[in-house]
C-alpha cells in the first residue's frame, strides 16, 4: 500500500465509528474475588488496539468478559456496561456474539485436536447462514492468507506445530466472516520469527479484510508496533492509556515494559523508588 | 474338543447378545464423545424408555407409542441439560459423572413410580421360535433367534447412521468440537446447551432401541437399568470415544464370554460368562487405556 493510501486508512479510524465500548466493568470470579476494577476502553472500528500488561494483569479476563466465555469460568461482570456496536452486549451469548461478528481467540490457541485443520476451520463458520458456496470461498480465503494450512489441511490439528495451530485457530475466527476479533496472547510460546509472521497478517487482514482487532500480548515492543493504540493494565485496572508511538516514547512505559532505560543498571533499592515515582498510580 | 456346529452356534449367539451390549454403550459414547461426561444414567434411560413404551402401548397404537416415547426421551434430555448439566457447566468430570448418578436413581425411581413396578411383556411382533440356519451342513442346523438378529440389523443400521451424522454434517462436526474444547466451541458460537440436548436427545432414542431389543427378549422389569454394568467393559474395550468401538467392543465381549464358558468353564467349574468380560476389560486397561479404538492421547512433547 503506498504511503498516501496509508495515511487515508489512518484518518478513516480516526473518524470511524466506535466498534467496541467497555465502560467502567468490574469482574468477580468465584463470588468473592475481585479481577478486575474498573476497566474502560475503546476500539474504533478497523484499528488494531493493544491491551497490554504483565501476567495477572487481567488482560485475559477483559477479553472473556467482552466475549461472554467467563461464565464458565464462574467468573461474572459485576458492573459497568459493554457495547459492541452500540448494543449492551454483556447479556448475549457467545453464540449470539459471534453471530453480530464479535469472535474470539482465545490464548493458548485452543484448537480442536482430533479434528483436521480443514473442519477446524469450518467448524468456526456454524453460526453463518450464508450458504456452502460463501463459506468456501472464504475458506479459499483464509488458505490465501495461511498459505501453510492449506499444506496442513488434511492433518489432526493436534499434531500441526505451534504456529501453525495459532493460524489455524485465527483462521477458524476469520471464517465466522468477523468484524471484530479479540485475539488474546497470539505470541504465546512461538518463536519471535513465527510470531512476526503472524502479526504482519494480522495487520494485512486489518486493513484488506477491514477487520478490527483488540489484542491482548505481553510483549510490549511487538504489539505497540503493530497497535494504533494501546491500553496499559495493572493489578485489574487501566493505569495508561494512548496512542501507540507516544506509549512508545513514554519513558515509564519504557522503564517497566520494553526493558529500556536511559542509565544503566539499578540497583534494587532504586527500583523500588522508581515504582513509587510511577505517574499512573 | 467340541463339534464345529455347537461351537458355531455359540460364536453367533455370543456375537448377538454382544451386539445388544453395543447397543448400550452407544449411548454412553454418544455422551463421552460430545460433552465429556460419562453418564451413568444410560441404563436407566434405557429402563424408562423401555417402560414407556411398553406402558404406552397397552392403550396406544404401537407406532403412535413409540413416537411418544422418543418424545418423552427427548423431554428427559431436555431436563436433564437445563436442571443438571447447565448449573454444572465448567465443573470437574467427577462432579459431572456423580450428578448422572443421582440421575439415575432418579429415572429408575420415578420410572417405576409412574409406569409400574411389574414384569411387563414386549411383543414387537417378531416370531420367538427360533430359525435353524444351514440344517445341510450341520446336524440340527444352527439355531438363531430372531429376536437377535432383528437387533443386529437395528444396531448396524444405527451405527451407520451415525457416523454419517458424525463425520458428514455441520451439526456432527460442531458436537466433535464440543466434545474436544467446550470453551474453544464456545468461542467460535457453537452453542453448548442445543447441543447438548441434541446429543441427550440421541443418546435417549439410542436407549429406546436398546431397551426394546432387551425388553422383547427379558421382558421389562427393573433389571433392564443393570445392563448398563455389562456395557462398561465393552466400553474400556472398545474405546469411550468410538462408535464403531462400541459395536466391536460388543462382539468381542458378547463372543468372548460365550466361547470361555465353552471352552474354560468346564475346567474351572462354570460361571464363567458373568465375569470373564470385566478381566477382559482390565486386561485391555493395562495394555491399552484408550480401548482398541479409542481417540488417540494426542501430547506434544
Amino acid at each position: 500500500m503506498s504511503a498516501p493510501a496509508e495515511a487515508a486508512v489512518l484518518e478513516a479510524s480516526a473518524a470511524a465509528p466506535t466498534a467496541l465500548a467497555v465502560n467502567n466493568i468490574e469482574v468477580v470470579y468465584d463470588h468473592v474475588v475481585l479481577v478486575l476494577k474498573g476497566v474502560s476502553l475503546e476500539v474504533p472500528e478497523r484499528s488494531i488496539v493493544a491491551l497490554l500488561g504483565a501476567n495477572g494483569a487481567g488482560k485475559t479476563t477483559t477479553l472473556k468478559a467482552i466475549s461472554n466465555l467467563l461464565h464458565a469460568e464462574r467468573g461474572e461482570v459485576t458492573k459497568g456496561s459493554i457495547t459492541f456496536y452500540g448494543e449492551e452486549v454483556h447479556r448475549l451469548s457467545p453464540n449470539e456474539l459471534v453471530r453480530r461478528g464479535c469472535v474470539q481467540v482465545m490464548e493458548g490457541r485452543h484448537c480442536f485436536a482430533h479434528l483436521t485443520v480443514e473442519e477446524n476451520l469450518l467448524t468456526g463458520a456454524f453460526t453463518r447462514k450464508d450458504g456452502r458456496a460463501a463459506i468456501q470461498a472464504d475458506l479459499e480465503m483464509v488458505y490465501g492468507y495461511f498459505p501453510r494450512l492449506r499444506e496442513r489441511r488434511k492433518s489432526l490439528a493436534g499434531y500441526t506445530s505451534g504456529g501453525e495451530q495459532q493460524m489455524c485457530a485465527i483462521g477458524r475466527a476469520l471464517m465466522a466472516r468477523p468484524r471484530l476479533i479479540l485475539l488474546d496472547e497470539p505470541s504465546m510460546g512461538l518463536a519471535p520469527q513465527l510470531v512476526e509472521e503472524i502479526f504482519e497478517i494480522v495487520d494485512r487482514l486489518n486493513r484488506q479484510e477491514n477487520v478490527t482487532f483488540l489484542i491482548a500480548e505481553q510483549n510490549t515492543n511487538l504489539a505497540l508496533r503493530h497497535a494504533r493504540y494501546g491500553y496499559i493494565l495493572e493489578n485489574g485496572r487501566v493505569v495508561l492509556d494512548g496512542p501507540a508511538e507516544a506509549l512508545r516514547d513514554n519513558e515509564d512505559v519504557k522503564e517497566f515494559y520494553l526493558g529500556l532505560s536511559g542509565s544503566g543498571r539499578k540497583s534494587f533499592r532504586e527500583i523500588k523508588s522508581y515504582k513509587r515515582r510511577k505517574r499512573w498510580l | 474338543m467340541a463339534e464345529l456346529g455347537p461351537v458355531l452356534e455359540v460364536l453367533l449367539g455370543g456375537l448377538m447378545s454382544g451386539v445388544l451390549y453395543a447397543l448400550v454403550a452407544l449411548g454412553f459414547v454418544l455422551i463421552f464423545k460430545a460433552s465429556g461426561v460419562f453418564n451413568f444414567a444410560q441404563g436407566a434411560m434405557v429402563l424408562f424408555a423401555a417402560l414407556s413404551l411398553v406402558r404406552l402401548s397397552e392403550w396406544l397404537p404401537f407406532p403412535l407409542a413409540f413416537l411418544l416415547t422418543i418424545v418423552i426421551m427427548i423431554a428427559v434430555a431436555w431436563a436433564v441439560e437445563r436442571l443438571v448439566l447447565r448449573p454444572l457447566v465448567g465443573q470437574h468430570g467427577l462432579i459431572l459423572f456423580m450428578a448422572t448418578i443421582g440421575v439415575t436413581f432418579f429415572l429408575d425411581g420415578f420410572g417405576q413410580t409412574i409406569w409400574g413396578s411389574n414384569v411387563y411383556q414386549l411383543d414387537l411382533g417378531i416370531p420367538a421360535s427360533p430359525w435353524f440356519l444351514l440344517e445341510n451342513v450341520f446336524p440340527g442346523g444352527i439355531l438363531v433367534s430372531p429376536i437377535d438378529v432383528f437387533a443386529a440389523a437395528i444396531a448396524g443400521s444405527l451405527v451407520l447412521a451415525l457416523s454419517i451424522f458424525f463425520h458428514s454434517t455441520k451439526i456432527g462436526r460442531a458436537l466433535r468440537a464440543v466434545a474436544d474444547d467446550h470453551q474453544a466451541a464456545q468461542s467460535v458460537g457453537i452453542p453448548l446447551n442445543q447441543i447438548w440436548l441434541i446429543v441427550w436427545s440421541t443418546a435417549g432414542i439410542v436407549a429406546l432401541v436398546a431397551g426394546m431389543a432387551w425388553g422383547s427378549k427379558l421382558g421389562v422389569q427393573f433389571s433392564l437399568s443393570l445392563v448398563a454394568l455389562k456395557a462398561l467393559p465393552v466400553l474400556i474395550l472398545g474405546g469411550l470415544t468410538s462408535i464403531p468401538g462400541a459395536i466391536v467392543g460388543g462382539l468381542v465381549v458378547g463372543a468372548g464370554e460365550k466361547l470361555a464358558e465353552l471352552y474354560i468353564g468346564p475346567l474351572i467349574g462354570g460361571g464363567i460368562e458373568y465375569w470373564f468380560a470385566y478381566v477382559l476389560a482390565l486386561a485391555v486397561l493395562l495394555v491399552r487405556p484408550q480401548g482398541l479404538f479409542g481417540e488417540k492421547i494426542i501430547e506434544r512433547v
